[in-house]
């Protein structure tokens, strides 16, 4: 993955930085540039919360190239308390007892190693509550 | 705006084609539409595709095929909403006749997909997701769909057998159209018992992986007399309509609103609804896409879609037939040529051409072709000229 490409995601990835527009409050992650609600176009910086459950789910068994060696891996819908959802991983659990509903939170984890060097790349994963 | 016609249409058998190349598969269905239609030159000519970047390393499309056609000058556009691009085509090539700009237009749709290995496959069709938000974390789009059927199922209460049943009647279908790619017919224990890819979706709840193109010629309704001896098949509708492109943005997870809102402007636009439809091909890329479609479509009420295949409602003798082709399932799946591939289904079931499967006394049809997860939808009403 191009170096600048990773590098403007870091804000999101790593601490889960929303825009929250000051005309209606609805929280865009990642960050817009207009409210999609209002089409206000002023934000403040928010960070989200790290409790939510998750909506609905799947256990992946036939990966794309860059998940090769972590199959089966569970993943998941997962809305965010204040409402925001977000596609993450679920892990640290049997991905055979989770339900929908269930309540996880967000952890600071790496996802996956890039190219022939392996450069390690960081975002969040879900892990139960 | 003139009224527009479908007065030819091309297709070969689908499948891994390794000994031909994108150009190859292109030009047989160019030139097999062109003969259909009667017609030896086109003044324009759109082509869907989605990734032929991604899967033979060739972009500029558009000049590549009108060279490789002969046809040069011609004006050539290559159009592109992931797995809808064929529809795309379908509805770019009928405004452009619509608008009086061009009268004879060649619209096709052409995926090459063999030429890469599998996981370089999933990687390509990912891009139709949120690349930073959704593949980055690791989901496919088998993955995508198995989470709209995890959702459906609790909503709804939807059955692992419910579900089979839709690529049972698909395959059933699929066994008397002589282009499909997997003709053979399935049980509903050998879908069940199938090798799992994102629980709780199977390999075949899936749609393959296809080479394959598909061509048509439209021209003014008022011309086709005059340019064709084919009897016209009317394009009467045309909706197109966009989502967020990632899933779990939308607001109902077991709604595709892009369907729904593409249907309604198409229905408005052929002056009738849901109840004036008799043959139906829609989008089944995974058995939950054919039962989600139909709901958004308005063919049956929400959760209703759940026992629509295992009833017989969607069979080809059924109240509603839905992919008497085969659909995605059995038919393949080569995502730019799709679209194109539906549309010409029903023109042939609306000049009672299908045999085995032909779908009696269609005279109004409905094609609905779907980008990503849902991102987009493009939805065509024919009628018999
Ligand atoms: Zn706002």
């Amino acid at each position: 993955m191009f170096s600048s490409r990773y590098w403007r995601e870091i804000p999101q990835r790593y601490r889960m930085e929303a825009a929250k527009c000051s005309g209606c409050g609805h929280v865009s992650f990642p960050p817009r540039l207009i409210c999609p609600k209002c089409k206000g176009r002023k934000f403040e910086k928010v960070r989200l919360p790290d409790q939510g459950k998750i909506l609905t789910y799947t256990v992946i068994h036939v990966p794309a190239t860059p998940f090769k060696d972590e199959v089966p891996f569970a993943i998941a819908v997962v809305e965010l308390d204040g409402g925001v959802r977000i596609t993450s991983q679920v892990v640290d659990c049997d991905p055979s007892t989770l339900t929908i509903g269930q309540r996880v939170r967000t952890e600071f984890r790496k996802l996956q190693e890039i190219g022939d060097a392996g450069i390690l790349c960081y975002g969040y994963k879900c892990v139960p509550a | 705006m003139r009224e527009v016609a479908i007065v030819g249409v091309g297709m070969t058998r689908w499948g891994e084609l390794w000994e031909k190349s994108l150009r190859d598969i292109y030009v047989e269905t160019a030139l097999l539409a062109m003969e259909d239609a009667g017609v030896d030159r086109i003044d324009s000519m759109i082509v869907g595709c989605m990734s032929s970047g991604l899967f033979v390393g060739q972009e500029h499309l558009g000049s590549v095929l009108a060279d490789s056609l002969g046809a040069a000058p011609v004006p050539a556009s290559r159009v592109e909403s992931a797995c809808a691009s064929g529809g795309l085509a379908v509805r770019t090539g009928f405004m452009e006749v619509a608008s009086g700009m061009s009268d004879i237009v060649l619209v096709s749709g052409v995926e090459k997909m063999t030429d890469v290995d599998g996981g370089d496959a999933t990687y390509a069709l990912g891009t139709a997701a949120d690349q930073e938000y959704e593949c980055y974390h690791g989901i496919t789009f088998p993955g995508l769909y198995a989470m709209m059927a995890r959702a459906y199922m609790h909503q709804y209460g939807l059955t692992r057998e419910e579900l089979a049943a839709v690529a049972v009647k698909n395959h059933e279908n699929g066994s008397k159209n002589p282009l499909a790619q997997f003709p053979m017919k399935v049980t509903i224990e050998q879908v069940i018992g199938s090798v799992m890819v994102a629980d709780p979706l199977r390999i075949l709840d899936c749609s393959p992986i296809t080479d394959g193109a598909a061509a048509m010629i439209l021209c003014p309704l008022d011309q086709a007399k005059k340019i064709s001896k084919n009897s016209p098949v009317k394009i009467i509708g045309s909706g197109h309509a966009t989502d967020s492109i990632a899933y779990h943005s939308r607001e109902d997870l077991t709604y595709l609103e892009a369907v729904a809102k593409a249907a309604e402007r198409a229905y408005k636009m052929a002056g009738g609804g849901p109840e004036t439809i008799d043959a139906v091909e829609v989008h089944d890329c995974f058995t939950i896409a054919e039962i989600l479609a139909i709901e958004a479509l308005g063919l049956v009420e929400r959760g209703k879609g759940r026992t629509a295949a295992s009833s017989g409602l969607t069979a080809i003798g059924g109240k509603i037939p839905v992919n008497p082709s085969g659909g995605l399932k059995s038919k393949g799946h080569p995502v730019g040529a799709t679209g194109v591939a539906q549309v010409i289904e029903l023109t042939k079931q609306l000049r009672g051409e299908c045999g085995d499967r032909q779908v009696k006394n269609a005279r109004r049809a409905l094609a609905q072709n779907m980008g990503g997860s849902g991102g987009s939808s493009i939805v065509h009403i024919l009628e018999v000229g």
